[in-house]
């Protein structure tokens, strides 16, 4: 069913959901949310399923005209918005009806925002996934971000009556200082000297950073005299993190399939959405854990994420 | 050079192990990478989620809740044991039918002058042997072909084209293979081919898959725009 008409598109806003798995042998990328947090937490604050598809926009969001009464919720990045004019909060969900104009302002920290409505946003799913990839002109709306005057439909389900938020002791922190926690390898070999660099330093983002890598600058993270300048393309997911000839490192996201730089270190499943918030300019350091503490954290991380998603009632 | 004795198991993040089989680009090696992709798809191991084959190494997504390296390792080896020689499906052919040189292949008068070669030479050349396609990458459905003969080995643009017309044929070093999408590259651009090489809303989006052989069959202009009006 009809849920908004599109007034104001934002720069970079695309129908995502947990990502297109299976085709990675065939160079299809996983896609899908870049911050799997806040937006699981979005479809649990109006009652839907962690994989019901929503919208993910890049630091300015879209400014929407409701179409038809249904529950919304935003999280994410800590945007400024507006319903009808007056000021409204993220992390909660929230009754729009016909008639109302939502807009998700630009972000004041973080960078990305993620709007759930009930039902989920329903686009076609195209090879098991509506997330949109925009290279390939493929899923989401007609494989591209939204623009001014599309209509965007909605699954079925009733609009909530709970009023349900997420309290602030459990939504993340965001910060322009961000520690990202690493499992040294698949090529660690490569470097040595290297290594104590890229775990003891200090990098910034710079503007090169999208969905399919984010670049940073800093001190030279240099290879191992005899290491080779590039390696046999190999698969790589969301969270390595790639060398290339110049030192600086990329962490590879969710629209990257094979690379060919030696990979350093992987940054965490549980840090992911710390990247996805991280804006050009914050600082990122790589702290170095052990494969059983990366596991401890990730048991960890999902056992907080089940206890959020039975408090607000959502299926799983 | 080519398969190790052992493979090489490197961890990737909390979620992937890499068993890396040889240390070069050789049939061998990735014959060995298929069949174990072959395997595990077939057979299964518990907690693992995706398996992506690439040259000479195989990726694993598994779901830390569910399994560990170790665990998937173990799997892997005694499936390995159970396995009494190199078996992959079997192959298929797909030809290729590509309309070589003018605006479709800006750069084939590049690759023949590099080689002191005709242009007739060079498509001939390209178009003889069956080339397997070693992995898939880049982009959806992009083939990354092993056998280019030796005399047409040239090296990729020095800046890359910011966009590629999806079908193109390219060369890169000893490496050839297709552009399904519009996308920016820097191989050089022989020729392009009519066909549709992704079409994600089909129940099978792609013509080909790592294993496969490809052949290219050389077209004139006209029969490269009849191929083109039949796609859909």
């Amino acid at each position: 069913m009809p849920a908004f008409k599109v007034v104001e598109p934002g720069p970079m806003t695309t129908v995502q959901d947990l990502g297109r798995f299976g085709y990675q042998a065939y160079g299809v990328p996983v896609s899908g949310v870049l911050d799997q947090f806040s937006a699981r937490v979005a479809n649990w604050l109006v009652g839907n399923p962690s994989g019901a598809a929503v919208l993910e926009s890049t630091f300015m969001g879209p400014k929407l005209e409701v179409l038809g009464e249904c529950t919304v919720a935003v999280t994410g990045a800590d945007v400024a918005m507006a319903l009808n004019g007056r000021p409204v909060e993220p992390w909660r969900a929230m009754r729009v009806r016909a008639g109302d104009e939502f807009w998700i302002r630009q972000a004041k920290a973080g960078l990305r925002a993620y709007l759930a409505v009930t039902g989920g946003i329903d686009v076609p799913t195209v090879m098991g996934s509506r997330s949109t990839y925009v290279a390939a002109g493929l899923g989401g709306l007609e494989g591209r971000p939204i623009k001014k005057g599309d209509l965007i439909r909605r699954g079925p389900g009733t609009p909530r009556r709970r009023e349900t938020i997420l309290t602030e002791g459990q939504r993340p922190r965001l910060k322009e200082e961000i520690t990202l926690r690493a499992v040294a390898g698949p090529q660690e070999e490569h470097f040595g000297e290297g290594l104590r660099v890229f775990f003891g330093s200090e990098f910034k983002v710079t503007p090169q950073a999208d969905r399919m890598g984010y670049r940073l600058d800093g001190p030279e993270v240099m290879r191992m005299p005899e290491a080779p300048p590039s390696i046999i393309s190999e698969p790589s997911i969301p969270g390595a993190v790639q060398i290339p000839p110049d030192g600086k490192p990329i962490i590879l996201l969710v629209e990257q399939t094979v690379g060919g730089y030696a990979k350093i270190a992987t940054v965490i499943w549980a840090d992911l959405p710390l990247v996805a918030q991280a804006r050009p300019r914050d600082r990122i350091r790589f702290s170095q854990v052990t494969l059983a503490q990366a596991h401890a954290i990730y048991k960890e991380a999902m056992e907080r994420l089940e206890a959020i998603r039975i408090g607000l009632g959502a299926p799983p | 050079m080519g398969l190790y004795r052992e493979p090489l198991v490197r961890i990737v993040g909390d979620r992937g192990v890499l068993v890396e089989y040889g240390d070069s680009i050789h049939p061998e090696v990735n014959l060995k990478v298929r069949a174990m992709a072959g395997l595990l798809e077939t057979r299964g191991v518990e907690g693992l989620q995706e398996v992506v084959p690439t040259y000479r190494s195989l990726l694993l997504i598994y779901d830390p809740m569910a399994t560990q390296p170790q665990t998937l390792i173990r799997g892997l080896r005694s499936l390995e044991k159970g396995m009494s020689e190199i078996q992959v499906p079997p192959p298929r052919e797909v030809e290729i039918p590509v309309c070589y040189g003018g605006e479709f292949g800006p750069d084939i008068e590049f690759v023949a002058n590099y080689h002191g070669l005709t242009v007739e030479d060079v498509i001939r050349i390209h178009s003889s042997p069956r080339y397997q396609i070693y992995m898939m990458g880049f982009t959806p459905g992009f083939p990354f072909l092993g056998g280019l003969p030796e005399l047409l080995a040239t090296p990729r643009l020095e800046t890359p084209r910011l966009s590629v017309p999806a079908g193109s044929v390219a060369i890169a070093a000893n490496q050839t293979g297709i552009y399904p999408i519009t996308s920016p590259g820097g191989w050089r651009l022989i020729g392009r081919t009519p066909l549709r090489l992704f079409r994600p809303e089909r129940e099978q989006p792609f013509l080909y898959k790592a294993g496969d052989f490809i052949r290219f069959r050389p077209i004139d202009r006209e029969s490269y725009y009849a191929l083109a009006q039949k796609q859909d």
